[in-house]
């Protein structure tokens, strides 16, 4: 049985429509990435998976609790990430642990040792008794990773987890992401802009657009879709239409002059593909990646959104979830 | 180790009380002003108008000792509660809301972490009781009494009004037209007697702290204006009021 399990969740916000009747099924111990543009539709169905969000229709299933009819139970079985920094930065690192691992119920018996444990995944273990005022980025938000988790819940949401983060500091966190779904069998659930880096870390990837899911897939077999490789090419007034018409190209997108061309089996067409198009000035090929699949699917390129403006998202889920009155 | 869901509730209570605690400790600074201020009141202020008028045939600092004790208690207990605006602002609360704890077993946590603060303040100032001729120092206890249910009900009223705010703005506002407001029209600086004007006894009458200034002047000097256990009754049901307001502003709290 899927440890998520939703069918045609829907949420409007008045006449908007954030997410339009949503079928998913999450796998036990499964890396999922929730892949979109902005306004798409992730935050709030993350809201709705974690109870923070009241779903307008359909139903969600967490571990077997239905969302609208057992949040305390859904709450327990879940943790959270949010998309921006929510430590308490007065307390010390062992102190959050400790604070959370009461508010969910943790046997006290059982606190120090998960603690200790966690604080040890994360590479915490020296700094846990600093005030958390002190950490650098990453550092809090691998301790949020592990506040998350403290309670053993089933599944655990991270909200753009590298969001804000440097790409050095990204690459680590992933890399945190991914040892402690494997140590901890946790099921993960994860948005983020990032397209190279989900299709690195996660097993399936959902692509969300305009509330509805348009793909859905390992990343590996999304990028088949397009075929092959990528070829870019600068050339001047290329033939578009000559090119489009091609056996083996599925897609085409030009910006500037310079070309991004999926071809099956680039290795065989290479060559008829650059006779066909005068005055190539350079071209090369490369693998293709989650973010050309996701412009053959949406005509869009997901990095021209502003990462800056989903950063309310959470805050006006809350807002709206609270003004409709629990 | 507690069961069930009460239990859980109970833990979670508890759970926000100690991160108040440790909040404290860390930010000793805040204990030092909170003290001075009143101490101010009472020997720069008192020092100055008692050198001019006696009440109650004792001094007049002794007079003020009790009013001064419960303003303390009324500044520190509202700004504590207000300061859950700041809280949410910094994303504090955040993480805390999404817990599967109720919003009541939190609201009673910060009320609690609230009432520790400020007793621990009252506890500070009773030590200068000895100052004062005419106080009774048996009565101490009792005085303490009667501001920790000022507390739990300053605490509760300055948690509801935080819930509804969205910034800092509105601080100046509650502290100009709630704040001082109850302070003045508490007695705590001259007697409720007749020698009032009309309307000012009315208004004075209307106040809560009014109550708590006389429970805490009668323990501690006999000079109450109403029988004691009539000031308690009203100071808890005040509270009782002010906890029901604030637990159920805090559960709709966005």
């Amino acid at each position: 049985m899927a440890i998520i399990e939703t069918r045609r969740l829907t949420k409007t916000f008045g006449r908007i429509q954030a997410v339009r009747g949503i079928d998913l099924d999450i796998e036990k111990g499964e890396i999922f990435g929730l892949l979109g543009p902005n306004g798409a539709g992730k935050t709030t169905t993350i809201g709705m998976l974690c109870t923070i969000v009241r779903p307008t229709s359909g139903t969600a299933l967490i571990d077997g609790h239905d969302v609208g009819r057992e949040p305390g139970e859904v709450r327990r079985s879940v943790g959270i990430v949010f998309q921006d920094p929510t430590l308490d930065t007065v307390l010390t690192g062992r102190e959050n642990l400790a604070l959370h691992a009461m508010l969910y119920g943790v046997p006290s018996g059982l606190r120090r040792k998960r603690m200790d444990e966690l604080l040890e995944l994360v590479d915490l273990k020296d700094r846990a008794d600093d005030i958390t005022r002190t950490y650098s980025g990453g550092m809090r938000r691998r301790l949020e990773l592990a506040r998350g988790l403290l309670h053993r819940p089933a599944v655990l949401f991270l909200d753009e987890p590298t969001l804000g983060l440097d790409p050095q500091t990204r690459a680590r966190t992933w890399e945190y992401i991914r040892r402690m779904a494997r140590n901890e069998k946790t099921t993960v659930v994860l948005t983020t802009h990032y397209m190279e880096e989900a299709e690195q870390v996660c097993d399936r990837v959902g692509i969300i657009d305009h509330g509805r899911i348009i793909a859905l897939d390992t990343p590996e077999r999304l990028k088949q879709q397009l075929g092959g490789y990528m070829v870019v090419l600068r050339a001047k007034d290329p033939p578009l239409g000559t090119i489009r018409a091609l056996p083996y190209v599925s897609e085409v997108k030009e910006s500037d002059g310079t070309l991004e061309i999926a071809v099956k089996e680039a290795h065989l067409h290479l060559p008829d593909l650059l006779s066909k198009v005068p005055n190539v000035e350079c071209v090369e090929t490369r693998v293709p990646t989650l973010n050309d699949v996701f412009i053959k699917l949406t005509g869009r390129d997901i990095r021209e959104q502003d990462p800056g403006e989903d950063l309310g998202g959470w805050v006006e889920s809350v807002a709206r979830y609270r003004q409709r009155g629990k | 180790m507690p069961d069930g869901r009460f239990g859980r509730e109970l833990l979670g209570t508890y759970a926000v009380w100690w991160r108040e605690l440790k909040v404290f400790q860390r930010e000793k600074s805040r204990v030092v002003s909170s003290v001075a201020s009143p101490l101010m009141w009472l020997f720069l202020f008192g020092g100055g108008v008692g050198s001019a008028i006696s009440l109650g045939g004792g001094s007049y600092q002794s007079f003020i000792y009790p009013g001064v004790l419960v303003m303390a208690v009324l500044f520190s207990s509202v700004f504590f509660g207000l300061y859950i605006v700041w809280d949410r602002k910094l994303d504090v609360l955040k993480a805390v809301l999404v817990a599967p704890v109720s919003r009541v077993s939190i609201f009673f946590g910060k009320v609690l972490g609230g009432c520790t603060d400020v007793m621990i303040q009252a506890m500070l100032l009773s030590c200068f009781a000895a100052l004062f001729p005419g106080v009774n120092l048996w009565m101490i206890p009792v005085a303490l009494g009667i501001l920790f249910i000022t507390s739990i009900a300053m605490v509760s009223l300055g948690l509801a009004i935080g819930s509804m705010f969205e910034s800092l703005e509105g601080f100046q506002v509650v502290s100009t037209f709630l704040v001082f407001p109850l302070f003045f029209l508490s007695g705590a600086l001259y007697p409720v007697g007749d020698n009032l004007p009309g309307w000012l006894q009315v208004l004075v009458r209307l106040n809560p702290l009014t109550y708590s200034v006389d429970g805490v002047r009668g323990a501690l000097l006999g000079l109450n204006s109403f029988p004691i256990i009539a000031d308690i009754g009203a100071v808890a049901l005040f509270g009782v009021l002010m906890i029901l307001l604030g637990s159920w502003l805090f559960s709709r709290m966005k």
